[in-house]
């Protein structure tokens, strides 16, 4: 499949029809998505009408947007007007929306072709997709693994080749963690960056929608789209979003780049080996290396697991039977709320009701949440400091290549500690992206991560596409 | 009353729903008597995905009731209270906890005493549910049905100290409150409406001794009732501690056809609300100079526009001052005001705006004030009876004409000085001996002749003018 920007390129120029390129990306999601379980609804209808309003456009010798006739795969906690949304849970199973998200909103009007939903871990809490009420999805580089989660589906489609886009979410990594094991790039941009209005809520103060792209050209041209203020989302930054394709080639001369000990240590060797030739890549750009500690990592898995499930816990209340979703009847109106939650919710999502509950109850929220907070601020101002010293800061995105289905869901400690690596960004609300770079154990993909101050994008995305340049991409 | 030796401790959690066009966190239309689920949107029916943003003009007003109440407007912050409830569409209510936008202040009450205020914050209003079958509650009800237009709508919550010490005095303050949330705009004051609805902490204790433990009442929805039940609560429990026993903190509602409370639920069975920061939201500081925007925008408060009507009549009558609370409270002092400057006996303006326009007051806002002065001098100079004045008053508040020409259109003609004169010198030939004893000043007799005048005149005469005749010539 060709790239994102060539397919817009084309359609634009009317070398080829949005329709064909939807024929495309159909006849892939065919031949795969039984094997793979990567999409849980395809909108055949609705992208085909997308796609003939595009054709229609530049029929009429108007421009259909910078996204002209590109397929892309939605998250499924996007809403979608009249498209089965179910955030990858049994609680949502058959609800439609009244209404869409922002960022599809954003699509359509810039010429995409939304395809359909991805398969996700339930609410987005999960590492591998495993949590999904609908099975797990499967990694296209290796079927026999997971593709990393939560955003498991989205980054499978770009990876398989269903699609050349995608859209995830990231709370704790959920975006940049399957980028790194299924091989592709995914952004998670600054917090307040793309409007979460319509996003399924997991950890509101955490979650922040990005693309996924085989090329970090891809992944700008999407993230261009979807960014920029939006009066819906009270938490929507207000200045104009930063220009990032004029920037793609501005190198990484003269910018400092700063390894962090904390965003290694524990990794697998071949995990380390890439992050190791991700560093002399950037010095051989011209970059100046400085080695950094931001200790406050180290606190950051201990604080997200009680920020994210405190928010929620809150968050996910609304799932009760009254309105809309699944209704298992009892007797009254608190049993039925009680059978139905129990009835909805898989055993991820019910540990993590219970521990957000916890932390937030009279005579633990000090010593829990409170506690927390401070954590959280120290990790901001850890980052803040650090941006003092460097422009750019490198570290792995996850601590192995693909793992085995099964291998960590026994004990969720182990799945948690996949997003070790993640979470400080997604506390501190800065950006970052995961870019592939080498490979590891099996030929699997390994990811490195670059991270940056708020609003930095333009230089992340610069520093990523050197690391793609010097990974033999043109 | 409470027997000797005991007195009652009392503050108030007043509700009021502000007067804004649309919700507090969406755009749907904040109006009451709507066919229900019509004022509705993703965003206060909760669905997922949806997200809040603040309504301006509910900070405006909130701002107003705070600087009425001479209160601290402060930095705040949203929390969501976590419970769960079926018209409550998210499960959580976002409110305001530890940082209220008003902190502090007082309201002054017609008997002198001063009350103080704890706080007056923002929050969201719920659903309104219907329960049928059973009691007319929750429990027990064969169904519930929901209407979410309701769901949204901006509060302000005003607590009072625990400075009250009768249901008397209660009532005074929820009046004085009334007054005050009409005067600012923030609220039309419709208690039947459920625009403001009252919760009454009551405690007893013998005089010179600490706080009692306090019962909440919940839901009092008239001034009447907000009195009837503190007297009951505050004798329930004396004669409770009287009895030997000890008062329960609990919450306990309002029957209003039995007069009673009774227990809805003890306070080891009150709920952990887990507050915390609503991450939806961001923090809420109004700078000085839209602080002074608001304040500059106040008129004057009840309190100090009673004082300035007050000192215009000479020597009020109770019933005067009854129509001077009358006038006040449904803002028609200025009207009044304008009457008397024009010369127009302040008993009459006052008697005219308490009882006709009161009558009409909804038409009120259309009455040119000039409308109002021209009917009470033409019934001055005896032009009108007063019959008269009051039915020129009625049409010309509902088709707004001219007083002159409604009354000419009525036929109601101007008895002439001259004819009066010669109606009463006809009379006085005619009744010698009454006129004798009228002489001798026995004013009685005084209505008798007005009695005459109006069968001659077919109730054209003004008796005042009558009266003034009979006086000159006696």
């Amino acid at each position: 499949m060709s790239s994102a920007t060539q397919i817009a390129r084309d359609v634009r120029a009317g070398t080829t029809s949005a329709l064909a390129q939807l024929d495309t990306s159909l006849a892939a999601i065919r031949a795969e998505n039984d094997a793979l379980n990567v999409f849980l609804h395809v909108d055949e209808e609705g992208a085909d009408a997308a796609a003939r309003r595009v054709d229609e456009l530049v029929a009429a010798g108007e421009d259909p947007g910078a996204l002209a006739g590109v397929p892309v795969a939605l998250k499924d906690n996007l809403c979608q007007r009249g498209v089965p949304t179910t955030a990858g849970s049994k609680i949502l199973a058959g609800w439609r929306p009244p209404y869409s998200a922002t960022v599809i909103e954003r699509l359509l009007a810039a010429g995409a072709v939304p395809v359909g939903k991805t398969n996700m871990d339930e609410f987005a809490m999960g590492s591998s997709t495993e949590t999904s009420a609908y099975g797990p999805t499967r990694n296209p580089r290796n079927p026999e693994r997971v593709p990393g989660g939560s955003s498991g589906g989205s980054a499978a489609a770009v990876a398989s080749g269903m699609t050349p886009l995608s859209l995830g979410s990231d709370t704790g990594g959920s975006i940049r963690q399957p980028a790194a094991l299924c091989g592709i790039v995914g952004v998670k941009p600054t917090y307040g960056l793309v409007s979460r209005y319509g996003l399924i809520a997991f950890a509101s103060s955490l979650d922040q929608i990005g693309p996924f792209a085989n090329s970090v050209e891809d992944a700008a041209l999407l993230l261009e789209v979807i960014s920029g203020h939006d009066p819906m989302d009270s938490t929507s930054l207000p200045e104009p979003a930063p220009s990032l394709l004029a920037h793609l080639e501005d190198g990484v001369a003269g910018k400092r780049v700063g390894v962090v000990r904390e965003l290694v240590e524990g990794a697998d060797d071949d995990v380390l080996a890439s992050v190791d030739a991700a560093r002399a890549a950037l010095e051989d750009a011209g970059a100046t290396i400085v080695e950094l500690s931001i200790p406050e990592c180290r606190l950051g898995l201990s604080a997200y697991y009680l920020i994210a499930p405190a928010e929620a816990s809150s968050n996910l209340a609304r799932y009760d039977g009254v309105r809309y979703g699944l209704r298992v009847d009892a007797e009254d109106v608190a049993a039925m709320n009680e059978a139905t939650r129990t009835a909805g919710f898989g055993a991820e999502v019910k540990r993590r009701i219970m521990l957000g509950t916890y932390a937030l109850s009279a005579g633990y929220y000090d010593a829990y949440y409170g506690q927390a907070l401070k954590v959280r601020t120290q990790m901001i101002e850890a980052f803040r400091r650090a941006y003092l010293n460097a422009d750019v800061l490198l570290g792995a995105t996850a601590p192995s290549v693909a793992f085995a289905f099964g291998e960590k869901m026994a004990n969720p400690l182990t799945m948690y500690l996949s997003d070790v690596f993640t979470i400080p960004t997604n506390l501190a609300g800065d950006p970052a992206i995961s870019v592939p770079f080498g490979s590891g154990a099996g030929g699997l993909p390994v990811g490195v991560q670059l991270l940056g101050p708020g609003r930095s994008e333009a230089q992340l995305f610069a520093a990523a596409r050197v690391l793609e340049v010097a990974n033999g991409v043109a | 009353m409470l027997p000797a030796g005991w007195e009652m401790v009392i503050g108030l959690e007043v509700h009021t729903e502000l007067k804004t066009t649309t919700k507090m966190f969406c755009g749907c239309a904040n109006a009451f008597g709507a066919e229900p689920n019509t004022n509705i949107c993703p965003v206060c029916l909760g669905l997922p995905g949806s997200l809040p943003v603040l309504n301006v003009r509910a900070v405006d007003l909130a701002m107003a009731i705070g600087l009425a109440l001479h209160s601290t407007i402060a930095p705040s912050t949203f929390h969501r209270k976590n419970y769960f409830y079926p018209d409550m569409p998210k499960d959580f209510q976002i409110s305001q906890y530890d940082l209220p936008i008003n902190k502090g202040g007082y309201l002054d009450l017609p008997d002198g005493s001063r009350v103080s205020i704890e706080r007056a914050h923002l929050e969201e209003d719920t659903g309104k549910s219907t329960h049928l079958g059973g009691s007319g509650r929750l429990q027990g009800a064969d169904h519930s049905l929901v209407d979410y237009n309701r769901s949204g709508v901006p509060l302000v919550e005003i607590v009072s100290g625990p400075d009250m010490h009768s249901a008397v005095q209660a009532r005074a303050y929820a009046a004085a409150l009334r007054g005050i949330l009409i005067a600012t705009g923030a609220s039309d004051g419709r208690m039947e409406e459920g625009s403001m609805r009252m919760d009454a902490n009551v405690s007893v204790r013998r005089v010179g001794e600490g706080l009692g433990t306090r019962c909440e009442i919940k839901n009092l929805n008239s001034l009447r009732s907000l009195q009837r039940a503190i007297d009951f609560e505050a004798d329930r429990q004396v004669s409770l501690i009287e009895g030997g026993g000890v008062v329960r903190q609990e919450t306990r509602h309002w029957d209003e056809l039995r007069g009673e409370t009774s227990t809805m639920r003890v306070k080891e069975e009150a709920e952990d609300y887990r507050y915390f920061r609503e991450p939806d939201l961001v923090d809420l500081a109004p700078d000085a100079a839209w602080q002074a925007r608001i304040a500059a925008s106040l008129g004057a408060m009840p309190a100090e526009r009673r004082a300035i009507l007050l000192a215009r009549l000479i020597e009020p009558s109770a019933a005067q001052l009854d129509a001077l609370d009358v006038v006040v409270d449904l803002g028609f002092d200025e009207l009044v005001l304008g009457a008397i400057d024009a010369n127009v006996d302040p008993a009459l303006a006052l008697a005219r705006a308490a009882n006709e326009l009161a009558a009409s007051s909804e038409r009120v806002g259309a009455l040119a004030p000039g409308s109002f002065v021209e009917t009470l001098l033409m019934e001055q100079a005896g032009e009108l009876s007063a019959t008269q004045a009051k039915a020129v008053l009625l049409e010309v508040l509902e088709h707004g004409e001219s007083p002159r020409a409604v009354a000419a259109a009525k036929g109601y003609k101007q008895l002439s000085p001259d004819s009066l004169e010669a109606i009463v010198g006809e009379l006085i030939e005619a009744f010698p001996e009454e006129w004798t004893r009228y002489q001798e000043g026995d004013e009685k007799l005084a209505q008798f002749f007005i009695g005459q005048v109006m069968q001659r005149t077919r109730g054209q005469a003004n008796g005042k003018a009558v009266v003034a005749e009979l006086r000159a010539r006696r």
